[in-house]
């Protein structure tokens, strides 16, 4: 079984998911993150694939992948520096990055290196549901990988209701039209949309994302959705002054409360 | 091969186009695409579309002949005049297109990105023009080059931001553009500049900037008795005045249509905006085309002296047109524009826009005789390249 599934099906609530961009703040910081965040007690982990062009991010990631690019992080290299993950942790893992190097590396290929390395879940934000159920369904399912999809306040019902229905996994809740690491509170038609989206009963568990930045923002969020994702919160905790295994930790256990 | 070079109904010319953009921008893509649809062919939009053209923007624009410099290549040239169109280039056709699909759709504030300034400068026009509040994205290095430009976006009442990440470039300005609309998609209408963009973007830019080819038919008629001309030049950064020009000979293959990119310093100096000559596909900024990228795909940065053609994607159209062959594209490198620009100016009497001037410099790259009809775009008037070529006569 998936790992994502085994993760939902033996946790319904507060479900932790950190984001974090490979190799950022060193290039060799990538598996010592994965490590820490493991021992930290987090329930899930999205490694991030930097790109040079990442639109639907905010200042912070922006700069942590223009760093990570800078250091030379690559897709083939972060393959490299995952080989033996599976030796130290076995949370479920996700691959989160843009359509342009993935379509790059090759789909096939990409998506074999994916099931040897023990990732179970790829987020690709600017590859529509409908490009991937022409060109690439079948490939995800032969791999059993995941292709997560994402709703956000725009989404219109019957498209959330249809998103559901193709999902495997869980569904990421964008919290508000924005980029990434814009906001740090939510606000009234937020929560009005989480309610929404809550009544709508969906077969697909749901992760809410965008704007969790401490323990009442997690707590408000698990209110209306089985758990939360944070990203750019993160990336700034890892630029903190201790340690990295201090700033994981400090962030985490404040995070939790 | 599949020769239709329409987009599809999902947006696809061949293998290139698309909509590949992030869930957050989905809807407003979508709902674009609806609007677009609905009123594109009505005659309310075709009257209020082709009134403003003529009375506002100054169309049709004229078929100049350039009589020394048919001479001076041994073939009937003909230019196309979007110099002389309000604003100074073609990209007023599309900016008043796309203001009143904004205000059908009851947007009130409009974003737009620019790369030599022209298209923000249309856009500012429009919007002033309309009422509507514009904010214009612009790469800090392009900012400094075509500085004149933001002086008159500033003048036009439109607020312009300084993008300061990448090479500061046109690139640059369209991921800015789009994180903007990605914040703001409820009251904003995104005025996209050129045919790239994700789904109905490339298609609507170039039904807009089709007027030129339009016209084109009907003036080459009366001046030569033929509608065909043997050439068709056009420059092409992201590719609107090209897919403008070419647009109603696509299917009339006795003439042949020639794409100029911006070579830069050279295609294989590495320091280069000639995306179909250099690039691979890909999917940048919504849209599956050729794409100057390393082999981890990450994009990498283009290089022209040239701002309006410094852009490492290029119209899915076009990707789609060299791919199959009915359009060839050549490229020129700075120098040879800046060469071009200095002759047309003392041969004819016309500074032509930096852009433009590679279209021109393309002319001494043809085998022609001297029957042979040739149709040069020239898309873009050059007062604000006025500091580059100052600085090239030295």
């Amino acid at each position: 079984m998936n790992r994502i599934d085994k993760l939902f099906q033996s946790k319904k609530q507060n479900i932790l998911s950190i984001y974090f961009t490979a190799g950022f703040p060193s290039l060799i910081d990538t598996f010592r993150t994965i490590q820490e965040l493991d021992k930290a007690g987090v329930d899930m982990i999205e490694i991030g694939m930097p790109f040079s062009d990442p639109v639907a991010d905010g200042q912070v990631i922006q700069r942590s992948s223009e760093k990570a690019l800078s250091n030379g992080m690559t897709i083939k290299l972060l393959f490299k520096q995952l080989a033996w993950v599976r030796e130290t942790t076995d949370l479920p893992l996700i691959l989160m990055g843009y359509i342009n190097p993935v379509f790059k590396f090759g789909m096939k290929n990409f998506l074999h290196k994916c099931q040897k390395t023990g990732i179970d879940g790829i987020i690709i934000p600017d590859l529509p549901v409908e490009e991937y159920r022409v060109s690439y369904e079948a490939l995800f399912e032969k791999y059993n990988i995941f292709n997560i999809f994402l709703i956000s306040p725009q989404t219109p019902e019957e498209r959330i209701t249809y998103l559901d229905s193709v999902s495997k996994g869980f569904l990421y809740m964008v919290s508000i039209a924005a980029t990434t690491g814009t906001i740090n509170n939510f606000d009234e038609s937020q929560i009005t949309y989480f309610k929404k989206v809550n009544d709508l009963k969906l077969k697909t568990p749901r992760l809410i994302g965008f704007g969790i930045s401490n323990n009442e923002t997690f707590i408000q969020a698990c209110n209306f959705a089985n758990g939360a994702i944070i990203g750019s919160s993160f990336i700034r905790a890892l630029n903190g002054n201790g340690t990295l295994p201090e700033n994981i930790h400090g962030f985490i256990r404040k995070i939790r409360g | 091969m599949n020769e239709t070079f329409t987009a599809d109904k999902n947006g696809y010319y061949g293998e290139f186009g698309g909509a590949f953009v992030p869930e957050m921008l989905r809807q407003n893509v979508e709902l674009l695409r609806v609007v677009y649809h609905q009123i594109i062919e009505s005659a309310e939009f075709q009257k209020e579309f082709t009134g403003l053209l003529r009375n506002y923007a100054g169309r049709p624009s004229p078929l100049s002949f350039a009589n020394r410099l048919s001479d001076k290549y041994g073939a009937k040239i003909y230019l196309k005049r979007e110099d002389l169109n309000h604003t100074g280039s073609h990209k007023i056709n599309n900016t008043i297109g796309q203001i009143i699909l904004a205000r059908n759709m009851g947007k009130t504030r409009i974003i737009a990105e620019t790369g030599a300034g022209q298209h923000g400068v249309a856009t500012a026009t429009v919007c002033a023009l309309m009422g509507l509040e514009c904010v214009v994205y612009m790469g800090e290095t392009d900012m400094v080059r075509q500085e004149p430009n933001v002086k008159r976006m500033e003048m036009l009442g439109a607020r312009v931001v300084p993008v300061t990440s990448g090479n500061k470039t046109l690139k640059d300005a369209t991921n800015e553009a789009l994180r903007d609309w990605i914040c703001n998609p409820v009251n904003t209408f995104y005025i996209i500049g050129s045919v790239v963009g994700p789904h109905p973007y490339p298609d609507l830019v170039a039904r807009f900037q089709s007027v030129i080819s339009e016209e084109l038919l009907s003036q080459l008629r009366e001046a030569e008795g033929t509608e065909d001309p043997g050439y068709i030049l056009a420059c092409v950064g992201g590719g609107s005045n090209a897919a403008g020009i070419f647009y109603h000979y696509i299917n009339r293959k006795n003439v042949r249509l020639i794409g100029v990119e911006a070579a830069g310093e050279g295609v294989n100096t590495g320091l280069t905006a000639a995306t179909i000559a250099v690039g691979e596909t890909g999917i940048i900024h919504g849209s599956k085309t050729l794409v100057m990228q390393n082999e981890d795909g990450q994009i990498t940065e283009p290089y022209s002296i040239s701002a309006g053609l410094d852009y490492p994607g290029v119209g899915p159209i076009h990707a789609w047109l060299a791919r199959t062959g009915r359009a060839d594209y050549l490229n020129v490198t700075d120098k040879e524009a800046l060469a071009a620009a200095y002759e047309l100016t003392r041969l004819e009497g016309i500074i032509p826009a930096l852009e433009s001037a590679h279209a021109l410099a393309a002319l001494g790259k043809l085998k022609v005789n001297k029957t042979d009809i040739i149709v040069v775009n020239v898309s873009g008037r050059g007062d604000k390249d006025m500091q580059a070529y100052f600085e090239a006569k030295t």
